[in-house]
């Protein structure tokens, strides 16, 4: 019976359980097992909570991840499902969990208690109750971290103001937050003094800019600090003067009359934070205020102008020529080629660079064309994420810059225009894309698009042995494109497929290989219900969830097997709980 | 601070997917909860307020050949179409409304310029505002005590008066009335 193992030992035996439902077993063996430090992370639907709770009762950082990634764009229904609640109950609740914090039973303030300290989760549905749950029931949490999230508001912020007493980070990114009244800045305690990272750059409405002058003031070890577009200029010179130790910041609403005294304010206050290293923000930045960031630019790693969109051209260069230590840059496509040609020139250490669409519905006059990114990887050699929309791409400036830079794990290029051609040859893009593939090696994630056959998914199935996930649009001939990758692909763990001619051939193929993978989606493909639960029959130890938006309204009666299914998603699971009517698990 | 707040009211007070609804209004705070009661519909909604515009309600979502808009392309997070969205259409509503400064007084004044028909109405509206310009006399002219000039799209002060109407209501970005100065001409 194992009763101590030291954590190098735990993950070493772990390594060798591939499967998913290999390693929920084996966790069962291994109970208590697990280092209090070790981080977990699921899938909100691959394992029940109280599940993991009970297993794992004295974890102290936790990361799930809700809806798949394609939510991200819309094509996820709502009320689809990854709720955070039952997590957060059932680590709240579990008499395991409390007993390993300590005294147990909940905590009005110290002593025991569950003992999380860290909360990190991405595309879930956070209520306000749950926040409320999760703020009086961990006396010592520490961490916040939450994602494209949705559904609570600021009384959730607020609650957990008022009660985590040693609050270090609340980190909100992108989430839909609704906005009810400033009050939650107000909530820290005096007694909080522990803050070092707070972002609330995505909240929309006002806040009390005074309450967050003195929480400010009183964190001395506060590194990072992101504010949304309420806080004025006159407000974030107020704020670095109390906070010049910041290392990254984003800035509130940057706009300024040049000419005034608050500009100037504005300078003294940017000059005296000689430890910044990071900026982001410039919510409303007009060009003119830029000169206020110069005497700090030379120091900058990270730089993010990607909701700047009034900062363009000739502003914009001015700008990066003083940022020749930049590592990792976001920006709009009105940077343009030459804006790209100077990053290139300038930004010798840059090792992330993405480029965002600045106009998504109109044709835009500034963009970025292949002969940016052929500038950006004659000049960043060290480049190796990157994250690029333009209008239109070439296989010579594709295999130019797998030559320059073999070095990518990140690779995702957007044309914006679906099954777009090479425009000096009208070839697909199959050549291009396989030099990448063959030249970065060590290539984890890649995201194609424009016109491709089959033949770069046999490119991918040869050379990208090490990719884990990839994402496809528009793409392939026939099911071999998608055979080619799952059999190719040992490595793979996520593969989201959509508006692709793979159908019920690809999908029933190689059913083995989804057990070394994480998940699947396929939309607007030529996958059928009878091919869906073909799957299910054949794997019974996989979920195999079918959304049909369309037959919401219709309600009796099964459609066909031949039915064009719209959308199915699988992932390992252990039982789903309640599931939207427009979700069939089969 | 306050132009991010006339953004703020403009985002608050106007449903922002009924176009018709672009009416600047000071409303009290309780009017903010409809607002507010759309937006929390989740990102994903296909009848939610926060995702469609014009012309993706035209597109149909099962068609992969549609050329014009596709659901979910290209793949930007909700978060950032949203905020873009936004920030386009406080662009629109906001276009003609400029912040008047006069020296010595420390309240500033906010105006449409698009309410008025031309220099004359303006000048009208602005001796009403501030009640200190002698009367009759054409904006440009009077060097006695004023003069009143105007921010254009590059940060230069211009006087106002020397370009046609129309134009002057597309590259006037601020008003600044300004004392004791004696145009040049």
């Amino acid at each position: 019976m194992m009763t101590y193992f030291p954590e190098e030992v735990v993950e070493h035996i772990f390594g060798f359980l591939t499967a998913h439902c290999d390693r929920n077993a084996a966790s069962l063996v291994v109970q208590g097992v697990v280092p209090p430090a070790a981080r977990l992370r699921r899938n909100c639907y691959a394992v029940r909570p109280e599940r993991v709770a009970a297993r794992f009762p004295a974890v102290r950082s936790l990361t799930v991840k809700g809806k798949p990634h394609f939510a991200d764009f819309n094509l996820v229904p709502p009320d689809w499902g990854g709720l955070a609640a039952p997590w957060i109950e059932a680590f709240a609740s579990s008499p395991t969990a409390a007993a390993a914090g300590g005294r147990g039973g909940r905590a009005g303030g110290g002593g025991g208690g569950a003992p999380l300290e860290e909360l990190r989760m991405k595309r879930m549905v956070v209520s306000d109750e749950c926040l409320e749950t999760l703020a009086r029931s961990f006396p010592n949490f520490r961490a916040l971290v939450l994602i494209s999230c949705e559904g609570f508001s600021t009384h959730g912020l607020a609650a957990v103001a008022t009660h985590c007493r040693h609050l270090r980070e609340i980190d909100l990114q992108e989430n839909e937050i609704e906005d009810r009244g400033p009050q939650w800045l107000s909530c820290f305690p005096e007694s909080c003094t522990s803050l070092m990272s707070l972002n609330f750059a995505c909240l929309k409405g006002e806040i009390n800019v005074a309450a967050l002058e003195r929480l400010v003031s009183r964190c001395p070890n506060l590194r990072s600090l992101r504010l949304n577009r309420a806080v004025s200029v006159e407000a974030l010179s107020r704020i670095l003067m109390k906070a010049p130790q910041l290392v990254d910041l984003g800035t509130g609403s940057f706009w300024v009359d040049h000419r005034s005294e608050a500009f100037h304010r504005l300078i003294s206050a940017i000059e005296r934070c000689k430890s910044l290293r990071s900026l982001s923000g410039f919510w409303d930045a007009s060009p003119l205020c830029l000169p206020a960031i110069y005497p700090i630019c030379s120091n900058l790693t990270g730089l993010n102008l990607s909701y700047a969109p009034a900062i363009q051209g000739s502003d914009l260069i001015k700008l990066i020529r003083h940022c020749w230590k930049l590592q990792r840059l976001w920006v709009l496509d009105c940077i343009g080629d030459k804006g790209l040609a100077i990053v290139a020139s300038t930004c010798k250490e840059l090792q992330e660079l993405r480029v965002f669409p600045s106009d998504i519905y109109g044709a835009g006059s500034a963009t970025v064309t292949e002969e940016g990114l052929v500038a950006v990887s004659f000049g960043c050699p060290k480049l190796h994420s990157l994250l690029y929309f333009c209008h239109q791409m070439t296989n010579a400036a594709l295999i130019t810059v797998a030559n320059n830079c073999p070095n990518f794990t990140r690779f995702r290029l957007c044309i914006l225009e679906p099954k777009k051609a090479d425009p000096l040859t009208n070839q697909p893009l199959d050549e291009g894309f396989g030099a990448i593939v063959r030249s970065s090696k060590g290539l984890r994630r890649l995201s194609l698009s424009g016109l491709l056959t089959d033949q770069v998914f046999m490119y991918i199935g040869m050379y990208a042995k090490k990719l884990e996930m990839l994402s496809i649009a528009f793409a392939g001939d026939s099911d071999k494109g998608m055979l080619y990758v799952l059999n190719g692909c040992k490595n793979l763990r996520k593969l989201e497929i959509r508006d692709c001619p793979f159908g019920d051939g690809a999908l029933l193929e190689n059913v083995a290989k989804y057990e070394t993978m994480r998940s699947l989606w396929m939309s607007s493909c030529d996958v059928t219900l009878g091919g869906c639960r073909a799957l299910a029959a054949k794997m019974p130890m996989l979920n195999v969830e079918v959304i049909n938006e369309r037959t919401k309204a219709k309600s009796r009666g099964s459609p066909s097997d031949f039915h064009k299914v719209e959308k199915c998603v699988y992932r390992t699971i252990a039982g789903r709980g309640t599931t939207p009517r427009f979700v069939w698990i089969l | 601070m306050t132009k991010n707040m006339e953004k703020e009211a403009a985002l608050r007070f106007g449903d922002g997917e009924n176009f018709a609804a672009t009416e600047l209004r000071l409303g009290l705070p309780g009017t903010r909860e409809r607002e507010t009661a759309t937006k929390v519909l989740p990102t994903g909604s296909k009848e939610g307020g926060t995702k469609r515009t014009a012309t993706e309600i035209e597109s149909n979502d099962f068609d992969r050949e549609a050329k014009t808009q596709v659901v979910g392309w290209p793949p930007i997070r909700s978060y950032r179409r949203n905020t873009f969205r936004s920030m386009k259409r406080d662009e629109e509503k906001a276009g003609t409304y400029v912040k008047v400064s006069m020296d010595g007084a420390p309240i500033l004044r906010k105006i449409d310029l698009e309410a008025y028909k031309g220099y004359k109405e303006l000048r009208e509206a602005l001796e009403d505002m501030f009640k200190c310009f002698p009367s009759g006399e054409s904006v440009r002219v009077d060097a006695r005590e004023y003069a009143v000039t105007y921010e254009d799209k590059d940060g230069d002060l211009m006087l106002v008066g020397d370009v046609p109407w129309e134009m002057f209501i597309t590259s006037c970005k601020r008003l600044r009335i300004l004392r004791g100065l004696a145009p040049s001409t």
